[in-house]
């Protein structure tokens, strides 16, 4: 139980669709540890972006019990919860989610803008975390003037600037071929091993053997694939 | 934290000129009509006004039509008048027309008015050169004459005409002045006529009867007072036969002359409030159509921790900058109108802070107003639906 910074009992989630009801994810037990790498994986619908999106604290579960460094975080309100996700969660996307009007610098200092840091503040560790990346070079370009690769990189700075508690990545080599993937997948380690909680979400068994720990999603409900320890 | 929300909401503008411009298109023509038909509005009454003020805005105007016995007033009833409390001096008018010769020349049908000292005392700015009529030609009943600007030229081009004679209906008179040229809008133009002491055209006009008086009053904020004590006095010349007169007074004029121009003002206003309504509807609707079209871009807003204060802020900052740009360019716009036909009617423009004032605060509020439902909508956006719509 010590060190568990994310804390998942019983949680549900079910859709209501019409007068039928679709159980997307069946009690779920789930327990992240600092310095956790995990990878959930499971196919197609089985429910892992709707896992990912409560863990993310962008959906709220039907029944059942969320804690996040050691917050309660099913009695938040929306004012809290943007709070929480500013400081303890930093989001990687499938589709890199940048804005495409801003330079690779102004989208990394994006989340520091909403957690009210001065612009010189802002600008140096948004310049520092790019660094970080390995995007030095590109941080006055747009995100159309950014290969695949570079995007995403654009995006894990922008998910680590603010040195969130968890690094949450749902299908983050999805858009990009298999090199530029593993690529990431390096950078993700690399990430892990200077000691960040990562969990990633991802259909692909290569992709999840990156991982340190994998659990399985099918049908809603999560099995650890090795005695977790 | 509002100086980047000022700055992002100022990028969305700017990053879709061609759309924002066809948006406020609408708060253009609505600000930039009130603005001109204010400005238009307020530029002529105020000639209108000035107008008026120096016709005499401490000036009453008595108009006798009399009785069959008794025609005008005469001599008693303007020394009545005289003694009213707070007037200052009356001025009675005796007008006829008749034929004047000089230099040689010919001019028939000319109007020649009977005025005295006190009208040249009161009202500054007749004399062109020479001097007025003063008491001394009313009790000598002297035979001098003032001539009008067009006379002046007609009669006498190219020399001085002061000092020279001219004959009014066949008698003699000295020429001691030259009136200033007047312009025709008071209705008053003396630029065709000829005056003479009031006291001398009754001779000439052959009559004792005065048909037009004007009291002068010391203080114009007593004027109702006075206005009372000059129709009892007047009912009094006239054995209570009340028909037989008019009193105007030019403050009861203005002040109705004022509740026309604001009348007015109030309905140009309400045209042009309809036009910005709509205005402010084309607004919501651009913001609306960008709520919709930004639904990924809040929802990674949000997840990347803001609040939905700050993306209604953010929204509602956009909708105002764009009424503002309108409001800014529909004042410019208004203001060049109004200068276009203000040149075309020949009267000056007038621009107050308020009219400014107005346009930035119209635009600011309709901006709010119209901006407020679709910033709300963006702000209430469930994040994970809001990331869904890629
Ligand atoms: N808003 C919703 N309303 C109704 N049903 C939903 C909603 N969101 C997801 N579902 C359903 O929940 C199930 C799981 O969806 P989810 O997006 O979590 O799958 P996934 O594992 O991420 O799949 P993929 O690998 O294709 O992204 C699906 O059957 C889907 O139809
Ligand atoms: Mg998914």
């Amino acid at each position: 139980m010590q060190d568990n910074i994310l804390s998942m009992s019983s949680i549900t989630k079910a859709y209501r669709m019409g007068n039928e009801e679709q159980i997307v994810l069946k009690q779920i037990d789930l327990q992240v540890r600092k310095g956790d790498f995990l990878a959930v994986l499971g196919p197609s619908g089985s429910g892992k972006s709707t896992l990912m999106n409560i863990i993310g604290c962008l959906d709220s579960p039907s029944s059942g019990n969320y804690m996040l460094s050691n917050q309660q975080i099913n009695e938040l309100n929306e004012k809290e919860l943007a709070a929480i996700r500013n400081k303890e969660i930093g989001f990687v996307f499938q589709q890199f989610q940048l804005l495409p009007r801003l330079s690779a610098l102004q989208n990394v200092e994006l989340p520091l803008v909403y957690a009210g840091i001065n612009e010189k503040e802002r600008k140096q560790k948004a310049t520092e975390m790019l660094s970080r990346v390995g995007l030095e070079d590109k941080i006055q370009n747009r995100p159309n003037q950014l290969s695949g690769g570079q995007q995403q990189r654009v995006a894990i700075a922008r998910a680590m600037v603010t040195e969130p508690t968890i690094l949450l990545a749902d299908e983050p080599t999805g858009a990009l071929d298999q090199k530029t993937g593993q690529q990431i997948m390096e950078l993700f380690q690399q990430i892990n091993r200077e000691g960040k909680t990562i969990v990633m979400i991802t259909h692909d068994r290569e992709i999840a053997k990156t991982a340190n720990r994998i659990v399985h999603i099918l049908d809603g409900q999560l099995r650890e694939e090795a005695a977790y320890v | 934290m509002f100086k980047e929300n000022l700055k992002m909401s100022w990028m969305n503008v700017m990053n879709n000129k061609m759309r924002s411009a066809l948006t406020i298109l609408g708060i253009v023509i609505g600000v930039s009509s009130i603005i001109a038909l204010i400005t238009i509005g307020k530029s002529s009454m105020n000639e209108m006004t000035s107008e008026f003020e120096l016709f005499g805005a401490d000036k009453i105007s008595i108009q006798v039509l009399g009785t069959p016995l008794k025609q005008g007033l005469v001599e008693s009833d303007i020394e009545k008048l005289q003694e009213i409390e707070n007037v200052a001096g009356v001025s009675p008018t005796l007008s006829g027309n008749t034929t004047v010769v000089a230099s040689g020349a010919e001019k028939t049908n000319v109007l020649v008015q009977g005025k005295n000292d006190v009208y040249f005392s009161k009202s500054k700015d007749l004399v062109e050169a020479g001097r007025g009529i003063n008491q001394l030609d009313i009790e000598s009943e002297n035979k001098v004459s003032l001539i009008g600007s067009a006379i002046a030229k007609e009669m006498f081009f190219g020399q001085d005409p002061i000092g020279k004679e001219i004959i009014i209906g066949g008698v003699s008179y000295q020429i001691i002045g030259t009136l200033k040229e007047s312009n025709d809008f008071s209705g008053s133009s003396t630029n065709d006529s000829v005056i003479i002491p009031y006291t001398t055209s009754m001779g000439l006009l052959g009559t004792g009867y005065v048909s037009s008086v004007d009291v002068y009053m010391k203080n114009a904020t007593n004027s109702e007072k006075i206005t009372e004590d000059i129709e009892a006095a007047l009912s009094e010349a006239f054995y209570d036969k009340k028909e037989a007169f008019t009193v105007m007074n030019m403050q009861d004029m203005l002040s109705s002359i004022n509740k026309i121009t604001n009348m007015l003002s109030f309905m140009l206003g309400g045209i042009g409030s309809i036009a910005l309504f709509v205005g402010g509807i084309g607004i919501m609707n651009m913001m609306l159509v960008s709520v919709t079209e930004r639904t990924a871009e809040i929802g990674l807003r949000k997840a990347l921790g803001a609040e939905p204060k700050r993306i209604q802020q953010q929204f509602l900052l956009e909708a105002v900058f764009l009424s503002l740009i309108g409001g800014i360019l529909g004042f410019f716009g208004g203001v060049l109108v109004a200068y276009v036909v203000c040149l075309i009617m020949g009267t000056s423009l007038i621009l107050t802070a308020s009219t400014v004032f107005l346009a930035l605060g119209f635009s600011a509020v309709i901006g709010i107003v119209f901006g407020i439902a679709p910033a709300r909508k963006a702000s209430k956006l469930h994040p994970i639906d809001a990331l869904r719509s890629v």
